[in-house]
């Protein structure tokens, strides 16, 4: 029995009927077309599938779409703004956090929410922060400069 | 040529689309119709399979057909092992099983429906019978007997093997003292973030299968897959969209590979598998996996005589690709850094009741490294001198290169002394060592450990290697002056596309953003051998280099010909080639013809040539697409393939130090300092080298504090989810303080020796022997990985 559900994504509204069980990352891949957003570990572990849902990192791996009806989600594919990357997006370009890029979606958005919590974190909050994303090609360092660039940068504006 | 972009720290071209979720990887691909295919799988780890019940999931909603071990096995050929072995056997190892199962996660049926919730749920009402047998997943009591594995072999061992060159036994007899110690190289599970993925389509008119897998090895997976349906290979089509990540789990060839394939060509409709977690750690390959003693011979004054290292290797049910190899590369490595006159390995492979173990960053030298670096270390505490002395006693000199070792290697190039050395001044190593003395009589308990390894990269000759050691470059300038390159190394978060254009764009001249480097689609791309072993840049990278140099060999004669002038008597610098007296007037970018977007419709502009000193290669680019002012016997166009072969390895080195603090309460450790001074020859881009030694040496802190993939005596898989299989997060990330000395390889035009493995080769025994110092005022000699708080806590309270 399908369910309806509205909900804004990345500035969008949408309208869609879906299963039940049909998970937000499913709902958000499969039917919005929004690849940027990966599945990782399907147990909220790895946190590739981080979205942000009313403002709030999640892992879209185990929520229901139903869940997210009448929310406003930020997905990957939404945090540019007018063709201007975000500055965790710029970020992650400038200081080579990401090899492989699969994580890279998750962590990014991850990375953004914590610095919309705390403009100027340290390595130890920004370590925090990352805690439920997991990276296997860089050795975090360079994600951390990332963030740590991102910080600096929104500052200065 | 004036370099503009080789050795600067430039920004990865393949990023944009990879920030902004923009990039595909094998799940993003959707075509219309797609099927979804979900497995059953065991959850025995040695049955025999009594019968099989499909009634229920065939009569499913969605589903379209289910398969099993019956239906395929006179279909579809064995999955492939490439190693050749003396005396090795080899189990058939079918894409599903038939009879028996032999470790948790064997598939056994594939379940094909409209969606994947519907694959998934019908996999539940596939009834398999089982009769449960007992199981063996101890490689030593595999190799005493044990319940046998594959019935026909009539024991679990796989093949027997010695190496090493020296008389060992002299060595041992003339030793004025010996160390032994027993070590554990635990399973580990490579956990590439992205986990194996396969779409394949098949098109019944054209006759074409075309399947996406995330792969390291496009073009020998197509072979191999090509064998195992019995499609042509030039029908079958192998495309790796972004790969993330690898590791050496992607270097192979899987069962699900093929018979997604397979399925396709039955039922005519795309069809596509993606790995779940707890798939990905059952049935994709796992790496390390040893038990041994390492035994060294060595003088009253640190000079080593011999090493012995008579190991188990748990190859697990059935070999995959390199499974039986991976241990030899072990023996290859036991030289280490130093000068051994006599080296033996003995190797015992053996089947478990497991998942197959293969290449896993570093495939059997980190395990060299690691008993090595361990021993060494076990040898300056028998003697009661720095461990630092007694490596700096046994490394060949820098004037001994090309140097011979007592496993057969001719290393390349080296000067350990000198990153020991640069290593010891950046992390203050006298310093270090008073502060420990300080620290440990407040009772602090601080631990130095270093590495100086050296590992075998740019795999490799073709002799080495089972399925050729070469790769292909292909470099062609388009009519409209962009410049295509093809490359046989596809990579997978190496970053390759940057790094090989960074080489072409300096020896044409061009601004880099007029280069894109094409990989991963055996439809486009000339026959290549992949992306594993460090031999990405050393390998591949030559091959680009040969061929833009080839290219440009005939764009000059093209020039000449155009200029009027005598070949000799023309000049090639910042993209243009020019009559010799005007060269420096002309020097400077060389941009395209055609801007884009603002090329005529219909037709190219004709170069104008008439009257000129100087023209841009993109000029002779568009001349030579032309083909009206060629020189005789000029072939058109502007193009050129070379397939590089390396005459030998090469052979990076490094040493590390790690500084650790244990917490006497909790047992818990962190790291004070980690120094890494790695040598991978010349370097194209500091930044991505950078990159690959960090994400290196995270992975042996995981091997060294927190990663083990456990099975229990029955076989059952303890760690089946990232929830019990600890990947380090980033809060287990040092500060690495990282430097580099430059020692060209001579074995390649670029002088590189590659990177990619260094950081798990060097770091892990570094770890371990810090954390072994630390808890040497505790009589600690030894640990075995993953070194948890537990075992630290057990030991400071149990002394």
């Amino acid at each position: 029995m399908k369910k309806a559900i509205n909900l804004n994504v990345n500035g969008v509204s949408r309208s869609d009927e879906v299963e039940p069980r049909m998970l937000l990352v499913h709902y958000l891949r499969d039917v919005l077309e929004l690849t940027g957003t990966h599945v990782g570990c399907e147990t909220s572990l790895c946190g590739a599938c981080t979205v942000m849902l009313d403002g709030q990192a999640v892992k879209s791996c185990t929520l229901f779409a139903v869940q997210a009806d009448g929310s406003s989600v930020t997905t990957i594919e939404g945090l540019a703004k007018n063709g201007e990357l975000h500055p965790v997006q710029e970020g992650f370009w400038e200081k080579h956090g990401l090899q492989c890029g699969y994580c890279t979606p998750g962590m990014i958005v991850a990375a953004a929410q914590l610095l919309e919590r705390n403009s100027d974190p340290s390595r130890e909050e920004i370590c925090h922060g990352l805690e439920g994303n997991l990276c296997r090609c860089t050795g975090y360092q360079h994600i951390i400069e990332a963030v740590q660039y991102a910080a600096k940068k929104a500052g200065a504006q | 040529m004036t370099d503009k972009y080789v050795g600067k720290r430039v920004k990865r071209t393949e990023d944009p689309r990879l920030i902004r979720g923009l990039a595909h990887y094998v799940d993003d691909i959707a075509l219309p119709g797609t099927l979804h295919v979900a497995f059953v799988r065991s959850m025995f780890a040695h049955a025999k399979i009594d019968s099989i019940d499909t009634s229920a999931a065939r009569s499913a909603p969605g589903v379209v057909a289910v398969y099993t071990g019956q239906d395929v096995a006179d279909k579809i050929g064995p999955v492939p092992c490439a190693s050749a072995l003396p005396e090795l056997k080899v189990p058939d190892h079918r894409v599903l099983a038939k009879d028996k199962v032999y470790f948790v996660g064997h598939p056994i049926a594939a379940v094909v429906a409209t969606d994947r919730y519907a694959a998934r749920d019908a996999v539940d009402l596939v009834m398999v019978d089982y009769e449960d047998l007992p199981a063996v997943t101890d490689v030593e009591q595999a190799a005493a007997g044990g319940p046998i594995i594959h019935e026909g072999f009539g024991d679990n061992i796989a093949y027997k093997l010695t190496s090493g060159e020296g008389d060992i036994d002299a060595a041992f007899a003339a030793a004025e003292r010996t160390v032994k110690q027993r070590i554990l190289h635990r399973r580990l599970a490579p956990i590439a973030m992205e986990p194996r993925g396969v779409l394949a389509r098949y098109y019944p008119g054209e006759e074409e299968l075309t399947i996406w897998s995330s792969t390291q090895i496009p073009h020998l997976m197509r072979t191999q897959v090509a064998l195992m349906i019995g499609i042509p290979e030039n029908k079958l089509r192998v495309i790796t969209p972004e790969v993330g990540g690898g590791f050496g789990s992607k270097l192979n060839v899987y069962a699900e590979e093929a018979l997604l394939g397979w399925i396709s060509m039955q039922l005519g409709k795309p069809v596509k598998w993606i790995e779940t977690r707890r798939e990905n750690i059952q049935a994709t390959i796992h790496g390390r996996g040893q038990v041994g003693d390492i035994e060294v011979a060595f003088k009253n004054d640190g000079t080593l005589l011999g090493v012995r290292y008579s190991v188990f290797a748990d190859l697990g049910a059935y070999h995959q690709l390199l499974t039986p190899a991976i241990p030899t590369l072990t023996g290859l490595m036991l030289s280490g850094a130093y000068k051994i006159p006599a080296i033996q390995m003995n190797i015992v492979g053996c089947f478990t009741n497991k998942m197959a173990t293969d290449a896993y960053r570093g495939a059997g030298r980190p395990e060299a490294t690691y008993v090595i670096e361990r021993a060494l270390d076990l040898v300056a505490a028998e003697l009661g001198v720095d461990p630092v002395e007694v490596r700096r006693k046994n490394f060949p000199a820098a004037n001994e290169f090309p140097f011979h070792t007592a496993t057969g290697l001719d290393y390349d190039s080296g000067n350990y002394e000198a990153a020991l050395n640069k290593a010891q001044e950046i992390a203050g190593y006298a310093q270090l060592r008073e502060e420990q003395k300080k620290a440990r009589a407040e009772g602090r308990l601080i631990g130095i450990g270093v590495s100086t390894y050296v590992e075998i990269c740019a795999l490799g000759p073709s002799q080495a290697m089972p399925a050729g050691g070469w790769e292909s470059a292909t470099v062609r300038i388009e009519p409209t002056g962009k410049v295509t390159v093809l490359t046989g190394a596809s990579p997978h978060g190496q970053g390759q596309e940057t790094s090989f254009a960074q080489i072409v764009a300096d020896e044409l001249g061009v601004s880099i953003n007029d280069v894109t480097v094409i990989h991963g689609d055996t439809g486009v791309v000339q026959y290549g051998i992949g992306t594993f072993g460090s031999r990405a840049t050393a390998v591949g990278g030559t091959a680009v280099l040969v061929a833009v140099q080839k290219l440009k060999e005939k764009a000059h004669k093209i020039a000449s010909h155009i200029l009027q002038a005598d070949a000799t008597r023309v000049s090639f610098e910042g993209g243009k080639y020019s009559r010799q007296a005007a060269a420096a007037a002309a020097a400077g970018t060389s941009d395209p013809v055609v801007p884009v977007g603002e090329a005529p419709a219909g037709a190219l502009p004709e170069p104008q040539t008439e009257g000129r000193t100087s023209l841009t290669i993109q000029e002779i680019a568009l001349a030579a697409h032309l083909a009206k002012e060629l020189p005789p016997d000029t072939e058109p166009g502007l193009s050129a393939t070379y397939f590089f072969e390396p005459k030998n390895f090469t052979f990076p080195f490094g040493t590390h130090i790690a500084v650790v603090e244990v917490d006497r309460d909790t047992g818990d450790l962190k790291f004070l300092r980690y120094v890494a001074v790695d040598d991978c020859g010349k370097v194209i881009n500091p930044m991505l080298v950078d990159g690959q030694v960090h994400g290196g040496i995270m992975q042996s802190i995981g091997q060294a504090l927190y990663e083990e993939v456990v099975y229990d005596e029955h076989g059952q898989l303890l760690t089946g989810t990232l929830m019990d299989y600890a990947v380090p997060r980033a809060k287990h990330a040092p500060e690495f303080e990282l430097d580099r000395t430059e020692t060209p390889s001579p074995v390649n035009p670029l002088g590189v020796k590659g990177v990619g493995e260094a950081g798990t080769i060097g770091a892990t025994p570094a770890i371990v022997n810090a954390v072994v110092d630390a808890l040497a005022p505790f009589g600690v000699k030894h640990l075995d990985m993953p070194i948890k708080p537990e075992n630290v806590w057990r030991i400071i309270n149990e002394h």
